[in-house]
């Protein structure tokens, strides 16, 4: 009780936190609402008409409100869609298409590699670890070229055929594969991060009664750790989607194959200024991934968390 | 109208193939723990060790480990890899002017974007701390991290785009520079300025999840600490200079380094804005056109090095204190 009064007193003394004044909140709204504007703009400008848009800006629309679908429906059936006159219903596709795989097969691994390293004893375990961890330091850039040479023509380290090649130049999981190979390491790290801190009786107590490592990873660990799994997930289904480095790369050739964020890319580059179909393709684009990031903000954040600040 | 049933014919394959990846991995480890579950005694181990460890380790050798060792070695042959040059590409990358000023470039943003991005986020951050309305001024401010760079870009090239100036402006930069009296520019050809337009489009994108971070170090800070400090008289500022910044001095690497490693890699935002035109290349952004536009696979594997020499101080320093962590718990 006393220390309760003592601390309202403090608070009224002297500000209880550094900042927290009416300075402070104008500035933090002054930001939030710089960094909403740009965004908020692209959405005014993809439901304004064509001549509107390209006559004057779109904070006009407040004073001359003249509201349409028309650039929806260009880019999503004909118009600026490259695929035929199908529009950018088949990239979104194609972005689910390398998506989905790629998250699946790279949390699904890093899962279990992640319960291996943590409760496998094995010799070598720490060097594994470690050695995966720095594999997070190769930028991407150094892999792009010979992975995409080795989805053509197999791998040759040294003059000697390491392994064949796998066919899978110009298809969809050319795409996903390099996705899930260079998720690994940041996938293993994080939920390594996370399953080495269950609790050690738990597992011991499952051992006990004869539950061998599939048993203990399928009744303890996978359960346990859905949280932290769908957190990863979210994260690289975002990352994933996003990236327009990995799609330039392996499906640079081919719009059959190509996510939204290259077809988009192509757009702003050909189609420049023509933002009636410019903004409603940006909107599109970034709808999944803020309708994933709003839904699931918390599960989001909390991955992010996982792997920078120890608890 | 919507082509739904072109659209259907295009997509079927790739919705079938979606659905075949799932149900083969599904399936294989079903069998495979259903299996694996039967095995008792030494066995075990082996086998949890090479269903379990195996695929991840495979994937990401062949994914990073070996290409990397293969683009390394590329670095010293000729444009079409035939021939064994030395460290050619290297002294060349160093004379070519372009090179060199995507190098510049480079060093600019890595210099610049990190700390702004930081400060900013741990300003953020701490004023935030337990003020009205905390989570609905964050969302805001982290949004961004949902959009692609691809989209970001896009959006700023319509804030940053350039309209005569007796002409009615169309981008909000253009209509505030004017409404201010100042003179109007074409922002992206404007050098070296530009560069700094372009870094705005990251520090928008990144913010938010410097600010998030940094948020849960603030919240994780003991609250008897804080309230010593406070009972010593200590406020404002000096709360933040003298408790809020060595309590989450680790989390602040953290970022920074991070922050680090995105903007050396950066591609997106030259890509789509400028193409590395007008004076605004990067290494990154150089390595592809290398690649794919000079077809010059020796220079541009050069850069990729170049790239991974300047990651490396930081994955040498997050090893180390990776293994440090490790031995105390």
């Amino acid at each position: 009780m006393a220390t309760k009064t003592l601390k309202r007193n403090v608070g009224v003394a002297h500000s209880p936190r550094p900042f927290t004044s009416p300075i402070a909140s104008a500035i933090v709204t002054v930001v939030a609402v710089l960094w909403t504007i740009p965004t908020f703009g692209l959405v005014v400008t993809s439901f304004r008409k064509k001549e509107d848009i390209s006559s004057s800006g779109w904070w006009s629309a407040f004073t001359n409100p003249h509201f349409t679908l028309d650039n929806f429906r260009a880019v999503l059936s004909t118009g600026s869609g490259e695929v035929g006159t199908q529009g950018m219903l088949p990239f979104a596709i194609n972005s689910l298409a390398i998506t989905i795989p790629a998250v699946v097969l790279s949390v699904g691994f890093g899962l279990m590699a992640a319960y291996a390293l943590a409760w496998i004893p094995f010799r070598g375990s720490d060097h594994v670890f470690y050695g995966l961890f720095a594999l997070q330091g190769v930028p991407l850039q150094l892999s792009l070229l010979p992975l995409l040479t080795f989805f053509a023509t197999g791998v040759k380290l040294f003059g000697h055929t390491i392994i064949p090649p796998l066919h899978i130049v110009g298809t969809i999981a050319s795409v996903w594969l390099p996705h899930a190979m260079f998720g690994m390491p940041l996938v293993i790290y994080l939920l390594h991060n996370f399953v080495s801190t269950l609790p050690k009786e738990l597992m011991e107590a499952a051992r006990v009664d004869g539950a061998n490592h599939f048993e203990v990873f399928r009744r303890i660990v996978l359960p346990l750790s859905l949280p932290a799994v769908a957190s990863i997930a979210i994260f690289q289904f975002l990352w994933i989607w996003n990236d327009l480095l990995v799609a330039l790369v392996f499906a640079g050739g081919t719009d059959d194959v190509a996510p939204l964020t290259l077809h988009l890319a192509n757009l702003g580059g050909s189609l420049g200024s023509h933002w009636e179909n410019v903004a409603p393709a940006a909107l599109i684009s970034i709808i999944i991934p803020l309708i994933v990031f709003f839904s699931l903000q918390r599960y989001f954040v909390r991955g992010l968390l996982a792997g920078s600040v120890k608890s | 109208m919507i082509p739904w049933s072109d659209i259907f014919h295009s997509s079927w394959p790739k919705i079938a193939q979606i659905l075949a990846v799932l149900a083969i991995f599904f399936g294989f480890y079903a069998i495979a723990f259903a299996a694996g579950a039967r095995v008792k005694g030494k066995k075990q181990n082996g086998l949890a060790l090479s269903l379990f460890l195996a695929p991840a380790i495979i994937l990401a050798l062949t994914g990073l480990g070996i290409p990397a060792i293969q683009t390394f070695m590329e670095s010293f042959k000729n444009a079409d890899s035939s021939k064994w040059v030395g460290l050619t590409n290297y002294t060349r990358a160093v004379k070519d002017p372009d090179i060199r000023l995507a190098f510049y470039n480079t060093t600019a943003w890595v210099a610049i974007c990190p700390v702004v991005v930081t400060s900013l986020g741990l300003t953020l951050a701490t004023m935030l701390n337990k003020m009205k309305r905390e989570a609905f001024a964050k969302a805001l401010i982290f949004m961004p991290m949902a959009i692609s760079f691809v989209g970001g870009s896009l959006i700023w090239n319509m804030m940053y785009q350039y309209e005569e100036p007796n002409m009615p402006q169309r981008g909000l930069v253009g209509q505030v520079m004017r409404s201010l009296g100042i003179p109007l520019q074409h922002l992206l050809l404007w050098h070296p300025w530009n560069n700094l337009f372009l870094m705005v489009v990251y520090v928008w994108g990144f913010t938010g999840f410097a600010m998030v971070i940094l948020s849960a170090a603030i919240k994780g800070i003991p609250t008897d600490i804080e309230e010593a400090a406070q009972l010593d008289g200590a406020t404002g500022f000096r709360l933040f200079r003298t408790i809020t910044v060595p309590m989450v001095k680790t989390t602040i690497i953290v970022v920074l380094t991070t922050a680090m490693v995105g903007t050396l890699k950066l591609f997106d935002v030259i890509h789509t804005m400028t193409g590395g035109n007008f004076k605004t290349d990067v290494l990154s952004n150089r390595m592809v056109d290398e690649n794919f536009v000079y077809l010059n696979y020796g220079r541009g594997a050069s850069l990729a090095v170049l790239i991974f020499l300047g990651v490396l101080p930081i994955t040498y320093y997050n090893i180390r204190s990776l293994r440090a962590e490790r031995k105390h718990s």
